[in-house]
């Protein structure tokens, strides 16, 4: 199927814009509660934490989904389904031909699905880990360079797993064809990933397109590719699909003009900006691993975050993950669902049984909200200028709930009397394996999060906790098993209070780095 | 008289496939091979081939030349 032939431009949509979702998106784009001017750093972000004053119509959409929802990351899990192998375009940071199991970035998987087994897959998946609510094809290639087999998966999964919310991840370039079509099958998350909107510095990322059966290169290429990126996303945002923008942060080339990007977005209606930062490893043979372009420092992604919040909400829980991940963000489970496994996995689907665990899930979730609120109060009156980032180990449910030995990454929160934010998250390798240390490994975590003052873990052995406090990095294991906001706000409560009595002075923590390599999965 | 496709340099990602305007192209153990017989190099289709035009790999899809080149019939 040509991508050309399914042209059927806004005025043959058969369907009705959503007006009132129109203006909700105006009202989101144009809601003023999280703005970092101020200095107040608050929190209360639709996409960073709970409902916050989003509209609720937003806040539904979004409430369960990991990719959209920085609270629904810790409760709820996605998969993707790699059906979409075909791409239109050729990306600097990309390379097809490397493909590893242990490797985890977008564009990689393992095997191939065809739609039918995708849709055996899902429902496989969805009885084992009734947290799953997401379902997204993210290529490895294109979704929509593989339209036929792209929408007959969603139409599949529609059919047997009516409950899952379907999403797809585009680089753009052909979106104006398929908005349509997106719309029929409810797809409601549209993830678009643009990395510039000036042409020249498009060419420095993309040395070609395919478009209209003709390979196009340079400044030329990139026009054509920003033109369809931001018509697709304005043809979304009127149907009242909402749309992630993801932004590779490549320093020295598109770094500054990301911010320009942001506003771009934003005036299109885009719901959230996710700014990531480059993977570039030289093993992987990307043409920016193999000239030794560089990725960001943790600082230096977070100043740009930082610096875009104001004008858009800004997801900073990406993790980056293959075309064929499954679980929570930061774990992958795709191993237990291979092809073969699935095919002889007998499954009904059990509606019922996902909704009752899930009535469980925001049982949970009401109450690690009402926990952060309730300590949050106990900050009131307090005035400080202090804000520093902590480190926690936690496999998920908002909870202080991982040995700092078995942490595969660290979640960082920034700290001050507003509250606990979450900025981000860093990879580590595993610090221990069967119980004994190793000490190359301690280095690397502690290179990871040597911005934090604090690293809050469920248990921690004796020389690991040694070498920290050497680093300057404060372990914290006396919040075991509690939640992560809670405990972060008391912990800062007693550090300022040490701070004001001179007990302790305060000193700034120096950079981190971002781990690039393969995620080694624990044997 | 085709092109082919250099096995052990594809990542059988289909684009080709989809592309061929003779449908000329089809998977074969793990990868993708272009049928010589039906292969016109998309002469009086496009400007250029396609499977080249859209291979993620350089030099992957290329004039087989133990082929005469593809004429136009008159």
């Amino acid at each position: 199927m040509h991508a050309s032939t399914q042209q059927d431009g806004p005025a043959a949509s058969s369907l009705t814009p959503l007006v009132t979702i129109d203006a909700v998106m105006q009202q989101v784009a144009e809601h003023k509660g999280c703005g970092t001017q101020g200095g107040s750093g608050k929190a209360s972000c639709g996409s960073a934490a709970g409902q916050g004053d989003l509209p609720t119509e937003i806040w539904e959409k979004v409430k369960n989904h990991p990719c959209y929802s920085e609270e629904a990351h810790h409760h709820y899990a996605r998969m993707h389904v790699a059906v979409a192998p075909a791409c239109n375009i050729q990306c600097n940071y990309c390379n097809r031909k490397y493909d590893c199991a242990n490797e985890s970035r977008p564009g990689v998987v393992s095997e191939r699905l065809t739609p039918e087994q995708a849709a055996k897959k899902v429902v496989a998946v969805a009885s084992t880990i009734p947290q799953m609510t997401v379902l997204g094809i993210a290529g490895p290639g294109d979704p929509l360079a593989n339209p036929a087999k792209t929408f007959k998966t969603f139409e599949l999964i529609s059919q047997t797993a009516p409950d899952i919310k379907l999403c797809l991840s585009t680089n753009g370039l052909a979106l104006p064809d398929h908005v349509d079509t997106i719309a029929r099958y409810n797809v409601d998350h549209v993830t678009i990933t643009i990395n510039m909107v000036d042409p020249e510095i498009g060419a420095k990322i993309y040395p070609w397109i395919f478009w209209n059966h003709k390979r196009y290169t340079g400044v030329e290429a990139a026009k054509i590719l920003t033109d369809r990126q931001l018509q697709g996303l304005e043809m979304l945002t009127e149907r009242g699909i909402l749309c992630k923008v993801n932004s590779v942060m490549i320093p020295g080339v598109n770094d500054q003009h990301l911010v320009e990007v942001n506003r771009a977005v934003k005036s299109r209606g885009a719901f959230l900006h996710n700014i990531m930062p480059l993977i570039s490893a030289p093993e992987h043979g990307t043409v920016f691993g193999l000239t030794g372009q560089r990725g960001p420092t943790a600082q230096e992604l977070k100043a740009l975050q930082d610096s875009c919040e104001g004008e858009m909400n800004m997801m900073r829980h990406c993790r980056q993950c293959r075309a064929d991940a499954v679980g929570l963000l930061g774990e992958d489970r795709s191993a237990e669902f291979t092809t073969e496994k699935i095919m002889e996995m007998e499954v009904a689907y059990d509606l019922d049984g996902r909704k009752a665990y899930q009535a469980k899930v925001e049982e949970e979730r009401v109450a690690k909200v009402a926990a952060k609120h309730e300590e949050l109060a106990t900050l009131a009156g307090e005035s400080s200028d202090i804000t520093l980032l902590v480190a926690v180990a936690t496999k998920g449910s908002g909870l202080i709930n991982e040995h700092f030995g078995h942490a595969k990454e660290f979640q960082v929160y920034e700290l001050s009397t507003a509250g606990a934010k979450f900025v981000g998250h860093r990879r580590v390798d595993l610090y221990c394996q069967g119980g004994y240390g190793d000490e190359g490994s301690l280095e690397t975590v502690i290179r990871a999060i040597n911005d934090c003052h604090a690293v809050f873990v469920a248990k921690i052995g004796g020389c690991p906790k040694d070498d920290l406090t050497k680093a300057g990095i404060e372990p914290v294991d006396g919040y075991a098993h509690e939640f992560i906001e809670k405990s972060a706000i008391a912990w800062f409560k007693g550090y300022l209070e040490k701070v004001a009595s001179g007990a302790l002075e305060h000193q700034p923590r120096g950079d981190a780095a971002i781990r690039q390599g393969a995620l080694i999965v624990a044997a | 008289m085709a092109l082919k496709i250099i096995a052990s340099q594809c990542t059988s990602c289909s684009a080709c496939e989809a592309e061929c305007p003779n449908v000329a192209i089809s998977e074969k153990n793990g990868t993708f091979v272009i049928n010589p017989k039906k292969c016109t190099e998309c002469l009086g289709h496009f400007d250029a081939p396609q499977c080249a035009a859209v291979c993620p790999v350089d030099n992957t899809c290329v004039i087989d030349t133990s082929y005469p080149r593809y004429q136009l019939p008159a």
